[in-house]
């Protein structure tokens, strides 16, 4: 490099040597801290291609020296938390189910972790808060399809309903219309009678044919008095509450198409203990019996 | 550079040698961050003040060793505290979540304590600002105590400013190495003290102590005690005067702060003016006090001269005082040609009145009732404080439950706020809701109540269920009162809430 750099007369300063129009461009360099800055991301970026995963390849990408991942170490993070809980877990599953609300601390993880589990596992169905919707059944009243206890909630849990596991909890309504077991008019009498049991206005001379209807086709599962049978899973009819609705298209409906939903066999995607810990959580929401 | 320099620039001072008056040597001292000679964008000019002696010197040092000796003092302190709370003085327990002072333990949802400290820390930066001016930057301020601490060791290691300024010119050797190695060790170490000790006020401190050379403290305490031994080494050692020109914000609120009858470093120009040198016996008459020896600007950390006014680059350290008292004496002319002064004084001078200082005026009064009236309501607080508190939070989803036999349950979990350093037992009742009775997974209920069990500076919680027949309900919504009292001691802690009853069948809602 010559030493001679054309300076402008004026200011002093050092020029490019490039003129427009007779107009040179002063050639002001840029804040030391500034180059310095640049330099040193520039030596960091080399140091990062080599140390981090950083360049892609044909099929992938260089791993980089640290061997960093960001899946790994979730997945490291997410065993070490899992190992920090294994004693609690295995501790609740050693416990009898029923006996987890008498030691408070164990009572309390239960119910923490049953809460996340639920949040993840059954909350899309059952609601948020167990509340349930139309079709799908609420945990948080009174009233259970089937066993209601904290180990009937556990067996549920363990088996699901209308599934294909054995020991699956089964109910089938018959759809009495459209499998054409009963006349339309049928339906529609046996309907008015449905509304009597929980003690809605109804036209009393349907219910009264519809009560004929009731004897023959549906007590052996509702029971004579329609206050259903919880070992198979057959709902009270006389109560406020309805999986699918308690007006009268809502219970016509029901008689035609003999609806029931599946609950999935919750075993064949979560441990055993997890399970108590839902069974725990489930029971808690104050439905409970 | 060259044409404004030689346009605007007052010349670099011709009469740099010489004397000022007998037996007082010029100072060639230039105050290079003085409003009219400072470019915009000029480089930062290495300003390297001149010791003196004092008696602001000598408060200063008093003070520096107060405070120094309070900050590593503090965390040393033991308070003992009964259970497993921690045994030191003050402690800001981040992992448990508590602030302890003394025999004060703060929760974190009574942070508005810290608030109040906060405020009555503005308040009174304000009031002494109103009395005395920048008393806060020029004692008390981190930045100021430090930096002076640094500039005491560059002035052990490199002697005094001419011989700072001789160092700096001269070539490397091994007196220099030597010299600016120690000076940067011991600012090192001074920087390390002050950040690792900064830490101990967030962890059990003879514990961090212990653990912090073996490698055993966490990771936490590494990071900040690194990133404040850098802010101590940068700020006290190299940017100095810069933080208090360019970074803080508090010289330009002191601006408004300020105001014509609060004290503040003064040159007397009433007394001063004209300026100039003195030769042995020439008269004082008609001229001023000041011989321009500049023995003022070689003292100035902030590298400006105090006879230019009151500057915000100025932070009122009174060292100037003392530079020139000293050159008073030796001239046999009064001290306090620069002094604590006010605006006002020098205009009353000038008007031939006396000098009067009017420390009670309408500000400072105003300053000091809400200073008393904010600290009152903060020592009533604590005074006051219970050790009991309830947080009730309403199930939401779902709002209520219907149940089977017509009624309605309503979930509420409810935590109990344990602030006392004994488990207690307390009574949990929720009023409001007619006919409505209590029920709960894990407790018996008892009388419509359950009790709870709270460990010592815990938090209890439980859920309870309101089980209530709608049909005694006269509105969709019921406001309840969740009431928490232990019967040992009678304190009562409640929390407001709702009840809601749904809608019913046959409506008869009138409240919306």
């Amino acid at each position: 490099m010559s030493d001679k750099k054309p300076k402008d007369d004026i200011s002093g300063v050092e020029t490019t040597g490039h003129s427009w129009d007779g107009i040179t461009e002063l050639n002001n360099p840029l804040p030391r801290w500034w180059v310095l800055t640049f330099y040193a991301c520039i030596a960091w970026a080399v140091v990062y291609w080599v140390a981090m995963p950083a360049w892609p390849t044909i099929s992938g990408h260089t791993k980089g020296l640290l061997g960093m991942s960001d899946r790994r170490q979730v997945d490291l993070e997410v065993a070490e938390l899992v190992s920090s809980r294994a004693p609690q877990f295995a501790q609740l599953h050693a416990t009898p189910i029923e006996m987890v609300s008498k030691n408070k601390e164990l009572f309390q993880f239960a119910q923490e972790s049953g809460r996340v589990a639920f949040a993840q596992n059954c909350s899309t169905c059952h609601g948020a808060g167990g509340q349930g919707a139309k079709g799908f059944p609420s945990l948080v009243d009174d009233v259970w399809l089937w066993d209601g206890s904290i180990q009937g909630i556990r067996s549920t849990l363990q088996t699901g309903i209308r599934t294909d596991h054995p020991e699956a909890r089964f109910s089938q309504m018959p759809a009495f219309g459209r499998d054409k077991l009963l006349e339309p008019q049928q339906i529609a009498d046996v309907a008015q009678y449905v509304l009597t049991l929980s003690r809605q206005p109804a036209d009393a001379r349907a219910a009264a044919r519809g009560a004929e209807i009731f004897a023959a086709n549906c007590v052996a599962c509702h029971g004579a008095e329609g206050k259903g049978d919880q070992t198979q899973g057959a709902p009270n009819l006389t109560d406020r509450e309805w999986l699918y609705g308690g007006t009268l298209q809502d219970i016509t409906t029901q008689i035609n198409l003999g609806r029931g939903g599946v609950m999935p066999t919750m075993s064949q995607r979560l441990d055993p203990a997890t399970l108590d810990a839902l069974a725990v959580y489930v029971h808690s929401l104050g439905g409970g019996t | 550079m060259k044409l404004i320099d030689a346009l605007d620039r007052p010349s670099q001072d011709p009469l740099a040698s010489g004397e000022a008056a007998h037996g007082v040597v010029r100072s060639d001292a230039v105050a290079v961050n003085n409003a009219q000679q400072r470019e915009l964008y000029e480089k930062r000019q290495q300003i390297y003040p001149k010791a003196v002696r004092g008696v602001w010197r000598r408060t200063k040092w008093a003070i520096v060793a107060l405070l120094l000796g309070i900050y590593y003092l503090v965390p040393f302190l033991r308070w003992d505290r009964p259970g497993a709370a921690p045994d030191q003085f003050l402690l800001v327990d981040f992992s448990g979540r508590r602030f302890y002072f003394g025999p004060i333990e703060i929760w974190p949802q009574e942070l508005y304590y810290v608030t109040g400290l906060l405020i009555l820390g503005a308040i009174g930066l304000f009031l002494a600002s109103a009395l005395f001016g920048r008393v806060w930057c020029g004692y008390a301020c981190p930045q100021t105590v430090w930096t002076d601490l640094f500039i005491a060791v560059e002035h052990w290691f490199e002697g005094d400013r001419n011989q700072r300024i001789r160092l700096d010119k001269q070539a490397w050797d091994f007196n220099k190495a030597w010299r600016k190695t120690g000076k940067h060790v011991a600012w090192l170490i001074i920087s390390l003290a002050t950040g690792g000790w900064f830490v101990a006020y967030f962890h059990d401190a003879p514990t961090l102590f212990a653990g912090f050379f073996t490698l055993q403290a966490p990771m936490s305490a590494y990071v900040f005690a690194g990133l404040l031994t850098a802010t101590t080494y940068v700020f006290a050692g190299t940017l100095r005067e810069q933080v208090c020109t360019y970074m803080c914000p508090w010289p330009r609120i002191q601006a408004a702060m300020l105001d014509q009858e609060a004290l503040s470093v003064t040159y007397r120009y009433d007394r001063g003016e004209p300026r100039g040198p003195h030769k042995k016996n020439d008269t004082w008459d008609g001229r001023g006090d000041c011989i321009d020896c500049r023995q003022c600007v070689a003292a100035c950390p902030a590298g400006i001269d105090i006879r230019d006014g009151l500057q915000i680059e100025c932070i009122n350290c009174a060292l100037c005082i003392d530079a020139c008292d000293e050159i008073m004496v030796k001239i046999d002319r009064p001290r306090g040609l620069i002094a604590y002064d006010t605006i006002q004084n020098i205009e009353r001078r000038e008007a031939g009145e006396k000098s009067s200082y009017r420390f009670i005026r309408g500000r400072t009064l105003f300053y000091a009732v809400l200073f008393v009236g904010i600290g009152g309501l903060m020592l009533g607080g604590l005074f006051m404080r219970t050790t009991l508190d309830v947080n009730v939070q309403r199930d939401r989803a779902p709002l209520f439950v219907p149940l089977s036999t017509g009624q309605v349950r309503n979930a509420y979990t409810v935590k109990v706020l344990n602030k006392a350093d004994h488990a207690r037992d307390v009574r949990i009742r929720i009023k409001g809701v007619k006919g409505g009775h209590l029920l709960a997974n894990e407790l018996p209920v008892v009388d419509n109540s359950v009790v709870l069990t709270a460990g010592p500076d815990r938090v209890a919680q439980v859920r309870l269920f309101v089980v209530a027949d709608p049909e005694h309900l006269n509105h969709r919504s019921v406001p309840v009162m969740i009431e928490v009292t232990s019967p040992n001691d009678g304190e009562v802690a409640r929390s407001k809430s709702v009840f809601i009853r749904g809608e019913q069948s046959e409506e008869r809602d009138d409240d919306d």
